[in-house]
């Protein structure tokens, strides 16, 4: 039955373009730190230089004369002692006698001017008592290490026993792997507007991922009841995991209520990397056994997580490096240790592929390892061991509603390769092609010399949605009405637009369940209920599955009153002479808690990709230009063809960074490179084309099939990548990034730690 | 007077010469992210983007560039040095390369700088001027360490000359981007054929720009025998040799950046690279 | 303070700013037009590029007071009321948008680079557009939008 006359445009499937695009081509989309009041006035953050100190005395005299300056607050000024953090309320507001990582948030100031904030801030006088930094996280794990937090230095620890743990096999691979911390740099730096109200509350305009998580650490912080705070979506200038921690939400809500004056407050780039989470630098330690003929035997690894100086969302990350430890293969027997350690390094949290991507680093350097023992093609072995509907992971759950992802591995291969542009030497001394295009770039290194191209495959998975019991809801309000111009759909939800383009996807599902053109996204706030977090590639099943469960409410009200009315379903004008709205809650099916062993339903559903990478190597000066990647991702049903290939080339950017460049470098828990300069991110000429192959296998409880695809271009683009410059140069490379030196000196990487595979890192031995 | 914007050179060397807390200000590009980031808040500024005076090329005998040229003009108007040329496409970014000047990268003096290099490897003269007349500084004797040169506060760079010294020259940088980085370790090679001389100068591998002697004396050599005039390749145990030479004269250190051993290695790839390439130019 | 005369978009504005402010704190916080945005504060992403007497600079690193007398056009003066640039239609086309913090920055680049060169390869778009990060799109649409625009402005 339908409701249209004719065929609406830019439903489900279409690459219907974006509702913010012409804003933000036009320069006029209002991001936080484009938000502006009469009379605001501008906070700031005095930040401690040292990862681990007491702190003797705070004296802000000499700073609350400079002129401007309004308020500045300390610790001590704080209305509640409550403590923030995503899983764990560990972190205090401002610090409480103590600092545990280089940045930590001691005082905050609101001035009339910007500057006279930054000028106060550096007029405050801290006397601190210099702590040992607690830097190393598997030393920090041992019996002897001194405690940084109450109960001791384990944020989680997470054991999978699968089959029999201590299974023997003909073929043995092992290997300690290491991933750096990366950093997700989005382009916008963190920034909100606290205003506030009239009630003794506040209203915070905010970039975030997750509105209502905030709200949930916010107002307990400032004493308030959750209905005094109200938080408002302001622009997201990219996201990728790091603002789904509280960053400077509740110190401007603070300072706002403090001056009771509308307070501004935006990170600089330097002050981004020290006020967000990073990625977790791990270190992991595997061994694979197999029959001589390729199949898998058992997995064993422990895996070591460093969570810095607060838990985050380290739990869960922890969690994922466990459950998929051993990669989209069956794998019978198993037995993995995976350890979240504080440290007094910058804490550590969510980024894209979330415990996923450090997993697939390691087990796929290990399948290779494995198929090199073998003598056999990694293609072959990896296709051998691929799971499929049926089978299950290592934590007994079955995999269902999936491309079989020996099929992806298979396609990907078949994926056509580079043109054959492999560079040659010196032709009478003039570049036979424009260095820019080899290893080096605009560097004028070589124009052909020492040039060696290599190829690597790669698979990965993750969940889709959060696991492990957790009660996974998403709002929507589907509201169809009449106005002058025709019938127009508002849909209303908490879901953060962060870039990916759940705004368009909420305007498709409506398009195409109500056949219906005009659609208007209302600004997400925290007036209707929680979508959750625009993580864990989650938002189209979720808020997608919720816009769609509305439409269909709206659509069986709207069929009721044809009935009692005897009209048709098309006569739209007269059955909306009232509105029709519908609200709905919606989950996926609940998911089974984490058992001892970790044997359990975990996960809603798992998300599979395949990569091939293709490289040149400067063998001479290690430099890599990665030419091409090629990528097959079973993505359920692209809703959006052009978003959904925007999320595969953009994750694989992400992943090469990690692969070749990014990293925050740290020395006894000091960031030494925080700023653009010196925390290299890909430019237009780093990234090469990609070859998008999208595989729709819909799963049977997502909207439409659509599984999400944010991640798992990020999660195995990197081995795929690190595979490639090993099959150029033939080096172990078992940490990323991979650094120059690595290539020329064959460096590896040792944490100095002997750990057995599987057994407890607290029992590590000094190797 | 806070901030003014010099119409010539005289009205610039005055307008620092009157005020002890003036600095100046050309394309920006090095200062102002001092600026932004709070670390320097000079006194007073004197802009010099816009005095024309500055902002010449002129090849009649002697290379004369003007302190003011950017490095998307020695892009377009060739300087007459292919490795300068080399050295301004791999200035950060086509922003960075439109507003920053040769001249700036002279003044901040940073070992990283991409243009002192070459400058070196010219054996290029510095000019500055004040209102006390003007100096002429050989660019060896011109960096006194890392961003410390030996200009007196009220002067200004207004140009750097050299002779005209053929094809055979180029640039390297090693950094891990394919564009926008600063250089791990760079270097440039000028044979100059008529003059017969060689000058090689290495960047970010010691507190100023070296200069690899014996490796110009042993370049001298093989060119003796291969002559000077000819396109011809020295034999690869010749190119390693030079290599290892021009290694062998750096003072690196581990930083931020790279190791230095790594800088080690990776000048010795490039400088025998480098020997190979502009042999056979012509 | 410093009295600084600028004509920005085509209209002539005066304004008074601090001795150290730069072009795009003034064009942001006083001038009120926030399209060029702040990611870096130090000429790394591009995010603030703006045309400043027709050359294409990161405008985190001009000085405003130094600046006086200069043209500028940042990504407001682009399009008409109701009609995009070609550039801005071709991002909004080729899916070169997604979270959109660089795209004021990369359309100003484009728009450059098309009025030099209105053919440019692909490697020559890449060159050009080297100084513009984006963290969200890997690049690939914006290579497309960029040679979408070039076909719409001059290959009819």
């Amino acid at each position: 039955m339908t409701l249209a006359r004719t065929r609406v445009r830019g439903g489900v499937g279409e690459s219907a373009p974006r509702p913010d695009g012409v804003p933000k081509v036009r320069g006029e989309f209002p991001y936080a730190s484009d938000l502006y009041l009469e009379g605001m006035l501008f906070g700031h953050t005095l930040r401690s230089p040292h990862p681990h100190a007491l702190i003797r005395a705070v004296d802000v005299t000499a700073a609350r004369e400079i002129s401007g300056v309004r308020v500045i607050l300390t610790e001590r000024d704080l209305p509640t002692r409550e403590r923030f953090g995503l899983m764990k309320r560990d972190q205090p507001v401002l610090a409480e006698g103590r600092v545990r990582y280089a940045g930590e948030a001691i005082a905050i100031i609101a001035a009339d001017e910007a500057d006279q904030a930054r000028a106060a801030a550096k007029a405050i006088v801290v006397e601190y008592e210099i702590l040992p930094p607690m830097s190393d996280p598997i030393a920090a794990l041992g019996p002897d290490a001194p405690a940084l937090h109450e109960g001791g230095n384990v944020i989680d620890d997470v054991l999978v026993v699968h089959g029999d743990p201590d299974a023997q096999a003909e073929v043995v691979v092992q290997g300690e792997y290491e991933v750096a911390m990366q950093d997700q740099a989005a382009l916008g730096p963190e920034a909100g507007l606290a205003i506030p109200t009239a009630d003794g509350g506040v209203t915070l305009h905010i970039a975030t991922q997750w509105l209502h998580e905030d709200l949930g650490q916010i107002a307990p912080a400032l004493g308030l009841p959750n209905e005094q705070v109200r938080l408002v979506l302001a622009g997201v200038g990219g996201a990728f995991g790091a603002r789904e921690d509280v960053t400077l939400q509740i110190h401007a809500c603070l300072l706002a209520l403090a001056t009771k004056r509308p307070v501004r407050m935006s990170y600089g780039r330097e002050e981004s990397f020290y006020g967000h989470v990073h990625r977790h630098p791990a270190r992991l330690f595997y061994e694979h056994g197999a029959r001589r003929d390729g199949t898998l035997v058992y997995v064993r690894a422990t895996i070591v997580l460093d969570g810095g100086a607060y838990a985050s969302s380290t739990s869960a990350v922890v969690a994922n490096a466990g459950c998929f430890a051993a990669g989209p293969y069956r794998v019978p027997n198993a037995r993995v240790r995976s350890v979240g350690a504080y440290t007094t390094n910058p804490p550590a949290g969510a980024m894209r592929g979330f415990g996923a991507v450090q997993a697939c680093f390691a087990y796929e350097a290990q399948m290779d390892k494995l198929a090199a023992a073998l003598d056999m093609d990694p293609v072959v072995l990896r296709a051998r061991n691929a799971v499929e509907d049926g089978d299950r992971i290592i934590t007994s759950q079955p995999v269902e509603g999936s491309e079989p992802v020996a099929n992806l591995l298979r396609r990907c291969a078949a994926l056509p390769m580079p043109a054959d542009e492999v560079a040659h030497p010196l032709r009478a001394g003039r570049p036979s092609r424009d260095p820019l295009l080899l290893p080096g770039g605009a560097g004028n290194l070589t124009h052909g010399e020492g040039i060696r191209r290599g190829t690597g495959f790669a698979a990965g998975f993750k969940n889709v949605c959060y696991s492990h019991g957790f009660d996974d809801v998403s709002h929507a309000r589907v509201r169809l009405e009449r106005t002058d111009s025709g019938i127009r759909a508002r849909v209303h939800t908490a879901a953060a637009e962060v870039g990916q383009g759940i705004v368009t996807v909420c305007q498709q599902i409506v398009r195409t369940a109500l056949e219906v053109e005009e659609v208007i996204v209302e600004t997400p706030d925290t007036t209707i209920g929680s979508a959750g977090s625009s993580s864990a590639s989650r938002q189209t099943w979720m808020t997608g599955g919720a816009v769609l469960a509305a439409c269909r409410e709206v659509r069986a009200a709207l069929e009721e009153r044809a009935l009692a009315r005897g009209r048709a379903m098309d006569e739209l004008a007269a059955l909306l002479d009232e509105p029709i709205e519908r609200s709905v809650a919606w989950r996926h099916r609940p998911t089974e808690k984490r058992d001892g062993h970790t044997q359990n339903h975990g996960h809603v559903a798992f998300l599979f990709a395949a990569h091939r990478a293709t490289v040149d190597v400067d063998l001479g000066t290690g430099l890599v230009k990665v030419v091409q990647v090629a990528t097959s991702q079973d993505v359920g049903k692209a809703i959006n063809p052009q978003a959904v290939v925007g999320q595969l080339e953009g994750g694989i950017a992400q992943g090469l960074g990690l692969a070749v460049m990014e990293e925050v470098l740290l020395r006894d828990g000091q960031v030494r490179n925080a700023s653009f300069t010196d925390y290299l991110l890909p430019t237009i000429l780093d990234m090469p084309p990609v070859v998008c192959d999208l595989v729709e296998h819909p799963h049977p409880d997502a909207p439409y099939g659509a599984k999400g695809v944010g991640e798992p271009p990020t999660i195995s683009s990197t081995p795929a990548i690190v595979a490639a410059i090993r099959a150029a140069t033939g080096r172990e490379l078992n940490r990323v990034p991979v650094r120059p030196d690595d290539i020329v000196f064959g460096t590896v990487a040792r944490s100095g730690w002997r750990i057995v595979p599987g057994s407890d890192p607290a029992m590590a031995a000094r190797a | 007077m806070a901030v003014h914007v010099a119409r010539d050179v005289d009205d610039a060397t005055r307008a620092v010469a009157v005020d002890e807390r003036a600095e100046l200000i050309a394309g920006g590009t090095d200062l102002m992210v001092e600026i932004n980031f709070g670390r320097r808040r000079p006194g007073a500024l004197v802009a010099i983007d816009r005095v024309q005076e500055l902002r010449g090329i002129s090849r009649s005998g002697r290379v004369r560039v003007g302190a003011g040229v950017t490095y998307t003009q020695l892009l377009a108007d060739d300087a007459g040095s292919a490795a300068l040329r080399e050295a301004s496409r791999s200035v950060g970014s086509p922003q960075i390369r439109n507003a920053g000047t040769i001249g700036g990268n002279i003044a901040t003096s940073s070992p990283a700088g991409d243009a002192l290099p070459v400058l070196a490897a010219l054996e290029a003269t510095i000019v500055v001027r004040s209102v006390r007349g003007e100096r002429r500084v050989p660019f060896a004797e011109w960096m006194t360490g890392p961003k410390r040169n030996g200009r007196a506060r009220d002067e200004i760079i207004v140009a750097a000359e050299w002779e005209s010294a053929g094809p055979k020259q180029t640039f390297m940088k090693v950094g891990t981007r394919n564009a926008m980085v600063i250089a791990v370790a760079s270097l440039a090679l000028v044979v100059d054929a008529s003059r017969r001389r060689v000058g090689v100068a290495l960047g970010s591998c010691g507190p100023t720009i070296l200069r690899a002697d014996r490796a110009q004396s042993f370049a001298a050599g093989v060119l003796d025998e291969l002559g000077w005039e000819r396109q011809a390749a020295p034999t690869e145990t010749a190119c390693a040799e030079f290599g290892a030479l021009v290694a062998s004269a750096a003072r690196p250190i581990d930083d931020v950046r790279g190791t230095a051993a790594y800088r080690s290695h990776v000048l010795s790839v490039m400088a025998a690279r480098a020997l190979a390439r502009v042999a056979v130019l012509g | 303070m410093n009295d600084v005369r600028l004509r920005v978009n085509g209209v002539a504005r005066q304004t008074a700013v601090p001795d150290h402010e730069s072009l795009l704190t003034t064009l942001r916080e006083r001038l009120g037009l926030p399209g060029s945005k702040n990611a870096c504060e130090q000429g790394e992403c591009g995010s603030c590029s703006v045309l400043m007497d027709s050359e294409l600079v990161c405008s985190c690193l001009v000085l405003t007071a130094g600046a006086d007398g200069r043209a500028i056009e940042t990504v407001e003066s682009l399009g008409a009321d109701g009609v995009l640039h070609p550039v801005q239609q071709a991002f909004v086309d080729a899916g070169a948008v997604q979270c959109g913090f660089c795209t004021p920055g990369l359309i100003v680049a484009a728009y450059a680079l098309l009025r030099e060169n209105p053919e440019p390869s692909d490697l020559e778009v890449r060159e050009a557009l080297s100084g513009n990060l984006c963290r969200c799109t890997g690049y690939g649409t914006i290579l497309a939008a960029v040679q979408r625009a070039s076909r719409a402005m001059y290959r009819r």
